[in-house]
């Protein structure tokens, strides 16, 4: 874990209630996929807890901007990070509204990520609405690593939701949308899809009803990421715990929140 | 460069129940874990000690979640004292803390009756890394103990008889905020033979959903922690200071040097450092840091002259 002050680069409205945020810092304790950092806002005593969408270290920027910035700095400090979270609470809204040049304290390199190596040749990612972000660095990551068919389920509840269905395709990977109204691609939930297709290895992300009809539709083994309200997402207040199917307890933020489809007390 | 110098001349010791802490900045039972994760991101051996998560004779998974909610300018929980237990803490976390904690620890303990306090203690007593019991008669999020405790002078006073027969380490208990007279609990414990009181506790406090209309924390209310709540911690650490001849551990919404000397001035000895912690993984290291030249600036030498000095 580490502490930095990251700079607000753009933050924009990508979909209903949907934005992504770029900041610029260090993020260098960022190790994996499926980690998630934690904001400090002004005027909010506790920190907010965000997933990782996308993230660069000061040499990998593959934009024209990262370019121009690793000429003068090249430096950790000029790292990038993208979120994209819902605007659902005070705080989300609050940062919503914050704009480029604003700095912002951030605890990165929280929780334990996604376990890659247990893709297999075909793996399925899954993501809900706001679980959707933390498995475009995992896609990301697993196209990286060649030779797989990565499957990716995008699940909505209509339309004006939808978001980086063509940033996905555009990293190779086999998109499939399922919209509950039916608006666009499949008319149904997730699982729908899922129950079509062939696959290794799941990885999925997103509401708990979500998470709860996979493990009664998925075929493979696979993984969750679970959200929880945090005091401080880092493993001191206990404030996250999770019963665990061997009876033992979890923290989310500390040991997860990435749980082993096997460990969990469902 | 001259002001350094005098800043680093600047006396941070005091001493609490027999024990010199090297300064008063003591991370509260809660919100430190049993040191390990805090003892990744600094040396913690720095701090004056701290108080190690709340123990109790079994193990507990504690309340449903979500245990926690958010305030203006601080925070609910209702973890429920979530530990592994005496006989855990004993053989694995003492044994673990060895290797990155090096003073002596103060040992949070609680119970559900006076015999489940006495036993803990007595399982803790003869463990050398221990400085000093913290007993919890205060926790607002377990149902039919803690607080219970804790906000009836008679059952405080059981309590702290219980707890001292066994104990080889002095005794400190810890007080609820959530009374009406903090004072005549103190004094109970101080006629039960208590060496030292700390408090407060957190405050009992809720929020509301407005989409849900529910309760946001499972367990409806809990406990309200955060610099919120530091001047009523102050105004009890003071009232408390002027009624018992005990040392007191002041704590409630400490989050600066500036509030843990304001503490001292209204009666601590030493200073609890709680729910910040939690926001900012380093404060504690930040306070004791920044001590001497909040002393320097207010022209304090000594910590050890300011205990009281608004009285």
């Amino acid at each position: 874990m580490k502490e930095a002050i990251f700079e607000i680069r753009e933050n924009k409205k990508i979909a209903k209630n949907t934005y992504e945020m770029v900041l610029a810092g260090d993020t260098t304790a960022i190790e994996k996929p499926g980690q998630f950092v934690n904001l400090k806002l002004e005027g909010f005593f506790l920190r907010r807890p965000i997933s990782v969408c996308d993230y660069e270290t000061g040499s990998a920027h593959r934009d024209g901007r990262g370019a121009a910035e690793q000429a003068t700095a090249g430096s950790a400090a000029q790292g990038r990070l993208t979120l994209v979270y819902k605007a659902v609470g005070e705080g989300t809204e609050k940062m919503a509204a914050l704009g480029a040049g604003t700095q912002l304290s951030v605890l990165t390199g929280l929780g334990n990520g996604y376990a890659q190596e247990k893709a297999g040749d075909a793996p399925v990612l899954i993501g809900g609405g706001a679980g959707i972000p933390p498995m475009y660095a995992l896609c990301k990551a697993l196209m990286a690593s060649g030779g797989k068919k990565v499957q990716v389920i995008l699940g909505f509840n209509t339309k004006d939701e939808i978001f980086y269905q063509e940033k996905f395709e555009a990293l190779g990977a086999e998109v499939h949308v399922a919209t509950a109204d039916g608006s666009v691609g499949e008319k149904g939930f997730v699982t729908d899809v899922l129950a079509k297709l062939e696959y290794t290895y799941f990885y999925a992300c997103g509401p708990l009803p979500m998470l709860r009809a996979i493990e009664k539709t998925a075929k493979s083994d696979g993984e969750y990421s679970f959200e929880e309200r945090m005091g401080c997402g880092f493993g001191a207040c206990m404030g996250c715990s999770m019963k665990m199917a061997d009876g033992s307890y979890k923290r989310v933020c500390k040991e997860g929140p990435v749980f082993g489809r096997e460990e969990i007390a469902w | 460069m001259v002001n350094e110098t005098k800043a680093a001349s600047r006396d941070t010791r005091v001493d609490l129940l027999g024990i010199e802490l090297e300064n008063p900045i003591i991370p509260a039972s809660g919100t430190f874990g049993y040191g390990k994760e805090f003892s990744e991101l600094y040396d913690i051996n720095i701090l004056g000690t701290f108080s190690f998560k709340g123990t109790t004779l079994e193990p507990r998974f504690g309340n449903p979640t979500p245990r926690i909610a958010e305030t203006p300018n601080g925070m609910i929980n209702a973890v429920g004292l979530q530990n592994p237990g005496v006989i855990a803490v004993r053989d694995k976390e003492l044994p673990d803390m060895k290797k990155f904690f090096h003073k002596p620890v103060m040992a949070n303990i609680s119970g559900f009756s006076v015999e489940d306090y006495a036993k803990t203690v007595e399982i803790l007593s003869g463990q050398d890394q221990i400085g000093w019991f913290e007993v919890n008669i205060s926790c607002p999020n377990v149902h039919g103990g803690g607080m219970a405790f804790g906000t009836d002078p008679q059952m405080a006073k059981k309590v702290t008889e219980a707890v001292k027969k066994v104990a080889d380490k002095p005794v400190i208990m810890k007080l609820s905020p959530n009374v009406t007279d903090i004072v005549a609990i103190a004094r109970a414990c101080e006629e039960g033979g208590a060496d030292g009181i700390s408090l407060t506790n957190t405050l009992l406090g809720m929020r509301i959903d407005l989409k849900t209309k529910k309760p946001v924390i499972a367990n409806k209310m809990g406990g309200f922690s955060g610099s919120a709540i530091f001047p009523v911690a102050l105004r009890m650490v003071y009232q408390v200071y002027e009624a018992v001849k005990i040392p007191i551990v002041g704590m409630g919404g400490v989050s600066s040097a500036k509030d843990a000397i304001e503490m001292m001035m209204a009666g601590a000895t030493a200073v609890g450092v709680g729910a910040a912690n939690l926001t900012d993984p380093w404060v504690s290291k930040k306070i004791v840091e920044e001590l001497p030249e909040v002393m320097e600036k207010y022209g304090i030498s000594s910590l050890k002259e300011i205990i009281g000095a608004a009285h």
